[in-house]
């Protein structure tokens, strides 16, 4: 049983690391570098120097070798993708491998070469077809009274039990030494699997593992978008009619009921109170962005311009404003816009501008950007940022191919996108990064486009 | 109709139960004697009849998925659906019809037999790109193809050029000509650009079309439209000629 307590530290605590970031961006953003930028999530704060140890077999049960190799490769990746540690490399860590706090002999870890600030560590065995595992966070450097965190976990013996496990371990000591942010290592994302002629929506982990189908339509589904409590996915599928916006219920396993209306309906988003969507819909002829309660009832325009208006995403900390993307000057542009229609501003100054994402904390767009868009012209289409408040951007990739659809996730210090390294769209692959553009990795191989991170 | 029913029987047991304690309190010598049918309405007499309802969740379904089947009787001894056989007087079921079924509830009880029904229409997905049965009505595939050409579009454009002009005029005076005709618009994209935003361009180009036919005096219900957006390619060659073919807005007979 994992006995997690978050204290109301978090709330001071989250404004902080919120800080911090807007800090860290406003340094970026100054440089505003269109090429060859480069900077660390961490550029003026200093990574905690963490050290972990594999964890010590708690049992002989013939399965703890390889549910413990999951678990202590799962922590290490979960800690190391954070981006808030520096990470001592494993050949470096002391010979004994403690696994319990007796075992534990902090001043060995503090010295050189691990010179760790933070250990973490514990012990993992399989008993009676149960995980026990127990972890512990010390302060490497206070010899008295060393002990940060320690928790226990009883869970099922299984792989995923195991990365669960971990995960949930990463998300106690990011949140203890983050000051305050939440981990995202028990985040999910819902991406578009590409299947042959077909399109479904599946899910997995935010590390890439646990990949599984959700829909089985046997159509083209598009555009998955998760509901901030994390219950239903919305999303436009290829019905006779066209497309549709459908809903899956993750908590009851099926289709849900979505009452639809004529014309095209695509490119759902959630509202940050999960009662209402925005959405792309031509059924009075030209596509405009609407809204209507969570089972498509109530439905009312919101913008009236002739041109395409689609991939509204609302602004997930206030719920009171939308960006979109909107081709009524011609090439599509992003803007944003009051939910009720009102004061309309135009963010992107030309090229081709797509697939927008609104930061958590409401002062970040990404969106997809080709700056230079046409036949023959130089440049590709990547990932940038904007704050709202300059209308001042970055780019993320470069060079990479083309790239779609970032979403950010939940602490607001990752991005998740869409890229194809030759351009050819069936080669699409999901690839994360830090915010800043660094530590770019795939989570997928290729046939994975659309990703959408959950809210939690 | 049934708090009719419950009232009447609440009048006939009050009836009854007077009429007995006036025979007890009237008679004492016969005061052990009472007759346990006496006591209320004989279950032959005023039996009541049954009530049935029956609801599906969702009403309407994509073939292949399933939909969830809630009845509930009342004053019933037996029930039957059709297609299911028999069932519990009340109860849920998940069923998965391969087509738009009527599910009919039957409750028999000792009043009599009800009948309730709840209709699930199964959405039977169509190829879009499948060509439909030849019928004689309509001209043939060949004639249609030849008069009702696709239009093409500029990139990023769902302006009508004037090439798409002579041929919107060519179509309508075809499908005047042959008024039981009618259209699906399917509207596509090349491959460049972002999927989401082609999905509504691709509207917009299917919509101008329309738009010129029924101009030029189509009937507007005789014209339905799709977007594909960049989701169906005609060619992925990466040149030009190749992204024309897709930005286009095509027309098949919608039987």
């Amino acid at each position: 049983m994992p006995s997690t307590q978050r204290t109301p530290l978090i709330r001071h605590a989250d404004r902080l690391s919120l800080l911090v970031l807007t800090l860290l961006l406003t340094c970026a953003l100054t440089v505003r570098a269109q090429e060859g930028f480069h900077t660390e999530t961490s550029t003026g704060v200093t990574n905690v120097r963490i050290a972990v140890a594999d964890f010590k077999p708690g049992s002989s049960d013939p399965q703890t070798d390889s549910l413990k190799r999951t678990f202590d490769t799962t922590l290490y990746s979960d800690l190391a993708n954070a981006g808030i540690f520096d990470i001592v490399s494993k050949s470096l860590l002391p010979q004994a491998i403690p696994g319990v706090p007796a075992e534990m002999n902090v001043q060995q870890w503090s010295v050189a070469p691990a010179s760790a600030a933070m250990v973490a560590f514990g012990n993992f065995g399989v008993q009676g077809g149960k995980i026990l595992c127990n972890g512990f966070l010390f302060d490497a450097k206070n010899t008295q009274y060393p002990q940060v965190l320690a928790k226990q976990y009883n869970e099922d013996a299984s792989d995923d039990s195991a990365r669960q496990i971990a995960h949930r371990f990463a998300d106690e000591i990011i949140f203890r030494l983050s000051g305050g942010s939440q981990g995202i290592a028990e985040s999910k994302i819902v991406y578009v699997k590409i299947n042959g002629g077909n399109k479904e929506i599946w899910e997995m982990d935010y590390d890439g593992e646990n990949q599984h189908a959700i829909t089985n339509l046997g159509s083209i589904s598009l555009s998955p978008r998760i509901s901030p409590d994390s219950s239903r996915v919305a999303f436009a599928s290829l019905g006779k009619e066209g497309f549709q916006i459908r809903m899956y219920s993750l908590l009851l396993g099926r289709m849900v009921t979505f009452t639809g209306s004529g014309g095209t309906n695509i490119t759902p988003a959630w509202a940050p109170n999960g009662k209402d969507i925005a959405y792309s819909s031509s059924r009075s002829g030209d596509p405009e962005i609407w809204v209507s309660d969570a089972n498509g009832s109530l439905a009312r325009r919101i913008t009236s311009f002739r041109g395409p208006d689609v991939s509204p995403t609302y602004n997930p900390r206030t719920g009171s404003q939308i960006a979109w993307i909107s081709g009524r000057t011609g090439l599509p542009q992003l803007y944003i816009m009051d939910t009720d229609g009102s004061a309309i501003q135009r963010m992107t100054d030309g090229g081709y501008a797509t697939s927008v994402s609104w930061s958590p904390n409401g002062q970040f767009l990404a969106f997809a950007w080709d700056r230079k868009y046409g036949p023959g012209a130089p440049g590709g289409q990547d990932i940038y940022i904007m704050e709202i408040a300059t209308k001042r951007w970055i780019q993320l990739t470069h060079d990479g191919g083309r790239c779609d659809f970032p979403s950010w996730s939940p602490d607001g210090r990752h991005i998740v996108y869409a890229n194809t390294p030759d351009g050819k769209a069936g080669h699409m692959r999901i690839m994360t990064m830090l915010a800043d553009g660094t530590q770019k990795r795939a989570l997928t191989g290729s046939g994975a486009d659309m990703p959408n991170w959950s809210w939690k | 109709m049934s708090s009719m029913q419950n009232r009447l029987t609440r009048t006939l047991a009050l009836a009854s139960t007077l009429a007995v304690l006036g025979a007890v309190t009237g008679c004492h010598k016969q005061a052990s004697g009472v007759n346990p049918s006496s006591l209320g309405p004989t279950p032959t007499a005023a039996a009541p009849a049954p009530t049935a309802s029956i609801t599906a969740d969702p009403l309407a379904i994509d073939q292949g998925q399933s939909v969830v089947l809630n009845w509930r009787t009342q004053n019933a001894t037996s029930a039957a659906i059709e297609g299911i056989g028999e069932v519990n007087v009340n109860g849920t079921q998940t069923v998965s019809p391969a087509n738009s079924t009527n599910f009919k509830l039957t409750a028999k009880g000792d009043g009599g037999t009800i009948e309730a029904n709840v209709r699930v229409t199964v959405r039977v997905p169509v190829a879009p790109s499948a060509p439909p049965p030849e019928n004689v009505d309509m001209g043939s595939e060949a004639a249609f193809h030849q008069n009702v050409q696709d239009i093409f579009f500029d990139y990023d454009s769902f302006d009508l050029r004037p090439d798409a002009a002579t041929s919107t005029a060519k179509a309508a005076e075809y499908l005047t000509a042959h008024p039981s005709i009618k259209v699906v618009i399917g509207g596509y994209c090349d491959d460049r650009g972002s999927a989401e935003y082609n999905l509504a361009l691709g509207e917009n180009r299917a919509n101008a079309a329309r738009t010129a036919l029924i101009s030029a005096g189509v009937a507007s219900n005789r014209l339905r439209v799709i977007s594909y957006g960049k989701e169906k390619q005609f060619c992925t060659e990466e040149e030009e000629s190749c992204w024309q073919q897709n930005r286009r807005a095509q027309f098949s007979l919608d039987r």
